[in-house]
């Protein structure tokens, strides 16, 4: 098992009434993506935080292949899992080379220059997310599909077993959350890594996850192949809409549509 | 860097020899040369005076101080993300200068206490503007915030100087704009102490402070212990910050003009500009103090005034630029 978590419960403050994460338990396999929808508020990207240390669980723990990630230094947890967020402007002009070699922090000494090793590594991570063409371009400059190219490279160029995207398309196009779903699910493929993407796009969550977890009030309702999570009384559940499941015509995962009712 | 170290050794010598009174640089070397072999220079008594005991730890001390505030300067950048951080412009050296000032007040007996005491104020106001001005987007709040501390900051010197009647505060307006005439053998060792422990403290941060420009969550999910490194550089800037103050009142715009130039010209990679701020920082101090002391010579000017005649429109040059973009 590459990550598990371990009946988590977590709330920001001991004075607040609800938990955030409450009894969250579930496991991500080497290989496979797994999508999380919910609603908002339902503790997604707090789960992601909690995956990578950077929220502490008070109940509970997350393993990495069986050990406990509270346990671990900062410079190992990133030499394991990746986290894939939005990127915003960086203030300090940096190409996306620059910004890509940053992935490799953990895999360095703290002196020391890039390493020939170092920027192989990540110029490979540009090829492979097909930016390579915006290496010396200022990252700033870069459109946010770019950026988000740009971004996911410098994921991989941590090389890591675990990638955690949160609302990584979030702001992009369809094309580019397309695009860069499918490489995520290419990599997880071709390098047997791990991957939990959160996102709010239902249709994506289910084209591309080999799982799909759905999320409420920081527990987990369902988890699954597409077909078995993603159902008609399910999703009206988890978003309080109507919504109407049937099936991809060309993929033939779940496809969720809503309906608006008359009286609306 | 190679041509900085030889910027910087060059322009000592010119520094050495003009002033009120001018010694041929040829007859400086040689007079060096000879003094460290021991034998005699060729210098008259009153030359051998004004170079090595005015004008050398005079020079000395520019540079320490300089490198010590580009340093400061570099380290809060870095850390604040903040293009637009200085150690004067954030009320950090308004601290320090409080701190030094207390410290001649009530502390005059303790040999270390006015870099001691400069260091817990460059601390202090540190955390102040930290709190106040820390979450913002926009990089002008910090400065705003900067501007609150230091103006609150040298009220209360004001009041201090005026109340506490002491010898020692009777030079407090010139050395609050940075004056170096009044150097001692003492400010001149913690300076170089701190100098040297900074910038192999900061050296073992730079590629963390690296990523924590970019952003905090960034650094902290590639691996970056993030508050530990957050803590390590402040210490060490408000160190650095302390030490310059107390030896040689609150120099401006020096953390910020030089980490800059510096960028400008060789990257934002801090494994470079750290130790190549300090250099051009000790450089840009000394040729400031040199022209402070004889563009009206024989009267001084504080070598303060000179670096926010340099810094204050580069400042605004890159507040508007923030603010554009």
């Amino acid at each position: 098992m590459l990550l598990e978590f371990r009946d988590i419960h977590f709330r920001f403050s001991n004075k607040s009434l609800k938990d955030v994460i409450d009894g969250f338990s579930m496991e991500v396999r080497a290989g496979e993506v797994v999508t999380i929808i919910g609603p908002n508020g339902a503790g997604k990207s707090s789960l992601l935080a909690i995956a990578h240390g950077a929220l502490k669980p008070q109940k509970g723990a997350v393993l990495f292949e069986g050990r406990p990630v509270a346990g671990m230094s900062r410079r190992e947890i990133a030499g394991h899992m990746a986290l894939v967020s939005q990127a915003s402007d960086v203030r300090f002009p940096l190409t996306a080379l620059e910004y890509v070699l940053t992935g490799r922090f953990a895999h360095a000494g703290a002196l020391g220059f890039d390493s020939p090793v170092d920027v192989e590594t990540s110029m490979r991570a540009l090829v492979e997310t097909d930016a390579a063409q915006f290496a010396q371009r200022p990252f700033n400059e870069l459109s946010s599909g770019e950026r988000q190219r740009v971004v996911l490279a410098r994921a991989l160029a941590q090389e890591p077993r675990l990638l955690l995207l949160d609302e990584p398309t979030a702001n992009a196009d369809l094309s580019h959350q397309i695009s860069l779903l499918s490489l995520v699910k290419k990599l997880t493929r071709e390098r047997n890594l791990g991957a939990i993407v959160v996102t709010h796009e239902i249709n994506l969550a289910s084209e591309f996850g080999d799982r799909v977890a759905l999320m409420k009030d920081g527990r987990l309702l369902a988890c699954g192949d597409p077909q078995d999570a993603l159902t008609d009384s399910l999703l009206s559940g988890l978003f309080q809409a109507q919504l109407i499941v049937d099936l991809h015509p060309l993929s033939g995962k779940p496809r969720v549509s809503w309906a608006v009712t008359s009286d609306v | 860097m190679r041509l900085l170290c030889l910027l910087l050794v060059a322009a000592s010598l010119i520094a050495l020899a003009i002033g009120s009174e001018s010694i041929p640089a040829g007859g400086i070397m040689t007079a060096i040369l000879a003094k460290l072999s021991g034998s005699r220079t060729d210098l008259t008594r009153e030359q051998e005076v004004i170079i090595f005991s005015l004008r050398l730890p005079r020079i000395a001390l520019a540079i320490g101080v300089g490198a010590a505030l580009a340093m400061a300067g570099a380290a809060f950048q870095a850390l604040l993300r903040n293009p637009l951080a200085d150690p004067y412009i954030l009320g950090v050296s308004g601290g320090a200068a409080l701190g030094t000032i207390l410290a001649i007040i009530f502390a005059s007996s303790l040999s270390f206490g006015r870099p001691l005491f400069g260091f817990v104020g460059a601390g202090v106001a540190t955390l102040l503007v930290y709190a106040m001005g820390r979450r913002s987007e926009d990089p002008s709040k910090l400065v705003l915030a900067g501007i609150i501390v230091s103006t609150f900051l040298s009220s209360i010197i004001v009041l201090l100087t005026a109340l506490a009647d002491i010898t020692g505060l009777r030079n407090i307006p010139m050395w609050l704009l940075g004056d170096l005439s009044s150097g001692t053998g003492e400010g001149l060792l913690y300076i170089f102490a701190a100098v040297s422990i900074s910038v192999v403290v900061l050296m073992t941060q730079a590629r963390s402070l690296n990523l924590m420009m970019i952003g905090e969550r960034d650094a902290f999910s590639l691996g970056v212990d993030t508050s530990r490194v957050r803590w390590i550089t402040f210490l060490t800037a408000s160190l650095l910050t302390g030490a310059a103050v107390s030896a040689g009142g609150a120099i401006g715009y020096v953390g910020l003009v030089v980490p800059h130039l510096i960028r400008l010209s060789s990257g934002t990679d801090n494994r470079l500009v750290i130790p190549a701020s300090a250099l051009a920082g000790a450089l840009l101090v000394m040729l400031s103090d040199t022209i402070a002391r004889t563009v009206l010579a024989p009267r001084e000017l504080p070598a303060g005034a000179i670096t926010a005649l340099i810094g204050a429109p580069v400042f605004i040059y890159l507040l508007l630029r923030s603010r554009l973009s």
